[in-house]
């Protein structure tokens, strides 16, 4: 689960990181009043999207860039006026871009050097992880390819936590005098200690700036949090922002279906999350191009597969569905049911390739062929591929 | 032979009395697994169906049952504690069934399992079978045969497809193993390919692996330097989008890593015969083996 740069920020100066001052606005007049209580002259307004890229982005309406800089509070409420209510385009939003209904106002900082800081975590060793590089405020993967010597990964002890002598190792890393390291040290333990407490699966700061006057304050931040932990962490649950995402992955997520949206024409149904993911690969192999990842679960039941069903046939994009089920838990008579059903209520407005297979597949075929559905069943793998792909363009199948 | 379960296996089932927990107890039992415990605090005394004795804790059944392996279905907010319970209490096989159990719960289990012998199968996987004698798991035991395929996989349902394959071909299974497709979890793919590699039983190795993380390449390293067995394998998620999360927890491109590519070329590069699509698994296993 992703959430805004402001809740990041509020979460990060709760846990004891220093961030700058501000606020989040969501009117043009509560941007002005925000800044006019902050003891600068120089002020940042940034745009909240769940998105990268910001800065080099530009608004539907042309308006350029989703973080300015100004000088008065009045220009603040300008640049808010601009871009609450508008949508903002970045390389990580796609074409149709994210709305802002709300932006960042702060106190512009005196950057003397920028940092990047990460805490994740380490899959090979089951460990979180610091990491750590003085080449900040650019993407870490950058880094990582042209010079790899510049960034430091410190493995942390899952049962003793940061200890002090790996803060101090990370501090003098990233360039602080061994007389100074008493902030970066605070900021680390702070840091890891938010990424323990509120199970994240990444702590980004970046750019950690260095201020002139020899502060240490996190600029910007990304919080990524574990869904499995979501449980037992309401505050977080709360941070969801549904105007952030796609609405197809929305109404899935509302019948516990795992579901992805892509930019194809050929709408997937499969149980297994590997399954699925081959199914990807299958279409594409075949030449076509998938419209969405759909794993209905090893156990989904009569009621999970109509509305799975009715999620394709909403989705305006797709021109053919190719349902493939390896029937495990999930026995293919349910599945054929369930299909049945769905398409009583919805009828189908695309072709449906069906490739059944394991337990009970007799018993779900046979409903299917004696619903009269238009379904075109398929035995092979690459055969359903071929023949979703051939329905997808227009084309007769084999 | 096999590896890590026979008809030997004493099983126990944590969680035996929630819904999935007694389905595939039930299930597990009708296929000729030794069920011999149960367990869910609070109901010790009661049976399942009539024969199993279900205790409280692990370590009571244990004492009476001389359970040697646990089957997990608790839910997740308590998996983690199940797990820590059973290798406590000695057991020596688990195998956890639950899906959605917090990272950081298992980097504290992996961590803790440190100081004990015993192994962690999964969590989020279907099991491990030896066909014709135990079945340990939530996989439709008809789809599989005894015979001399070793199979691996981090996928429930990508498993019962290569079983599916292999069955059809003619040929059967010695052991089959899902490792699960959490992030963090116990037995990994290379140390199952070891111990399908020490199996004399096992003439072929089938690998099922998925884009993250990076055990298809250690585990490619591995078969390039020790194995002897023709292994086979299938990568999947060759065309998944990078930074999403794509229905296993684990299985997600970051930061460039974790890709189809670079474990297809790892595999290719150790000797690994890499399936070109799902299909083609049963029929690379027969070229394999010469048949």
């Amino acid at each position: 689960m992703n959430i805004h740069e402001y809740q990041a920020r509020d979460l990060l100066a709760a846990a004891g990181v220093p961030v700058p001052r501000g606020a989040v606005a969501r009117t043009p007049e509560e941007a002005e009043s925000i800044a006019r209580s902050l003891p600068c002259n120089s002020f940042v307004v940034k745009a909240q999207v769940h998105a990268g890229g910001r800065g080099k982005g530009h608004f539907q309406d042309g308006y350029k860039s989703g973080v300015h800089l100004v000088k008065t509070p009045h220009q603040v409420r300008d640049v808010a006026s601009h871009m609450i209510g508008n949508t903002l385009i970045t390389h990580q939003t796609g074409p149709e871009g994210k709305p802002v209904h709300a932006v960042l106002v702060g106190e512009s900082t005196d950057i003397a050097r920028e940092l990047y800081l990460a805490i994740v975590l380490d899959r090979s060793s089951g460990c979180p992880v610091i990491v750590a590089s003085q080449q900040g405020g650019v993407e870490i993967e950058a880094v990582a390819e042209k010079s790899p010597e510049a960034i430091l990964r410190e493995v942390i002890h899952p049962g003793l936590g940061l200890q002090p002598y790996q803060a101090r190792k990370v501090s003098i890393f990233l360039g602080f005098p061994s007389t100074g390291l008493r902030a970066p040290c605070r900021l680390l333990h702070a840091a890891y200690r938010l990424f323990i407490e509120k199970d994240c699966s990444q702590v980004e700061i970046n750019p950690l700036a260095v201020t002139k006057g020899g502060d240490v304050v996190a600029l910007d931040a990304k919080l990524g949090f574990d869904d499995n932990a979501l449980f037992r962490h309401k505050e977080i649950q709360e941070l969801k922002d549904p105007s952030q995402e796609d609405p197809r992955d929305l109404a899935a997520a509302e019948h516990h279906l795992n579901y992805i949206g892509l930019e194809g024409n050929i709408g997937c149904m499969v149980n297994g999350a590997g399954l699925a993911m081959a199914t990807l690969d299958l279409i594409q192999a075949a030449g076509g191009k998938p419209a969405n990842f759909l794993d209905v679960g090893g156990g989904a039941s009569e009621e999970m597969i109509t509305a799975a069903f009715r999620l394709l046939q909403g989705d305006p994009a797709v021109k053919a569905i190719l349902v493939n089920i390896f029937g495990g838990i999930l026995k293919c008579d349910i599945l054929a049911q369930g299909m049945v059903a769905a398409c009583r209520t919805t009828p189908p407005r695309v072709p449906i390739i069906v490739r059944l297979q394991g337990t009970n597949v007799e018993a779900g075929r046979k409903i299917l062929k004696e619903s009269g559905l238009p379904l075109l069943p398929a035995e092979g793998l690459m055969e359903a591929a071929e023949k979703a792909v051939a329905a997808a363009s227009g084309k007769k199948g084999k | 032979m096999s590896v890590l379960v026979d008809a030997n296996t004493r099983l126990l089932v944590q969680g035996i009395t929630g819904k999935s927990g007694s389905f595939h107890a039930s299930a597990c039992k009708e296929y000729g697994t030794q069920v011999v415990a149960g367990v869910t605090p609070a109901r010790g005394g009661e049976k399942f169906e009539k024969t199993v004795p279900i205790f409280d804790t692990v370590s009571e059944a244990v004492a009476a049952t001389k359970a040697n392996a646990s089957m997990i279905f608790v839910p997740p907010e308590f998996a983690a504690d199940a797990i820590l319970e059973a290798a406590d209490a000695g057991i020596q096989l688990i195998v956890a069934i639950t899906e959605g159990i917090p990272v950081m719960d298992m980097m504290r289990v992996r961590f803790a399992l440190r100081e004990h012998s015993c192994v962690l199968i999964g969590p989020n996987c279907p099991g491990i079978i030896t066909p014709g004698a135990c079945k340990i798991g939530i996989m439709p035991g008809y789809i599989h045969r005894p015979g001399n395929v070793g199979v691996v996989s981090r996928s429930g349902t990508l498993t019962y497809e290569a079983v599916w394959q292999i069955t059809s071909q003619g040929l059967g299974q010695s052991t089959c193993i899902g490792v699960g497709g959490d992030p963090i979890h116990g037995l990994t793919l290379q140390k199952a390919v070891e111990y399908l590699h020490a199996d004399p039983d096992t003439k072929a190795i089938v690998m099922i692996g998925e884009i993250g993380g990076s055990e298809e390449e250690e585990a490619a390293e591995y078969i390039h330097s020790r194995v002897k067995k023709p292994v086979i394998s299938f990568v999947a998620g060759a065309t998944a989008p990078p930074g999403k999360r794509m229905g296993h927890a684990g299985a997600i491109i970051s930061g460039g890593q974790g890709t189809a590519q670079a474990k297809i070329e790892a595999l290719k590069k150790a000797g690994v015969r890499v399936a070109e699509t799902l299909g083609d698994i049963g029929q690379e296993v027969v070229k394999a083996l010469g048949k």
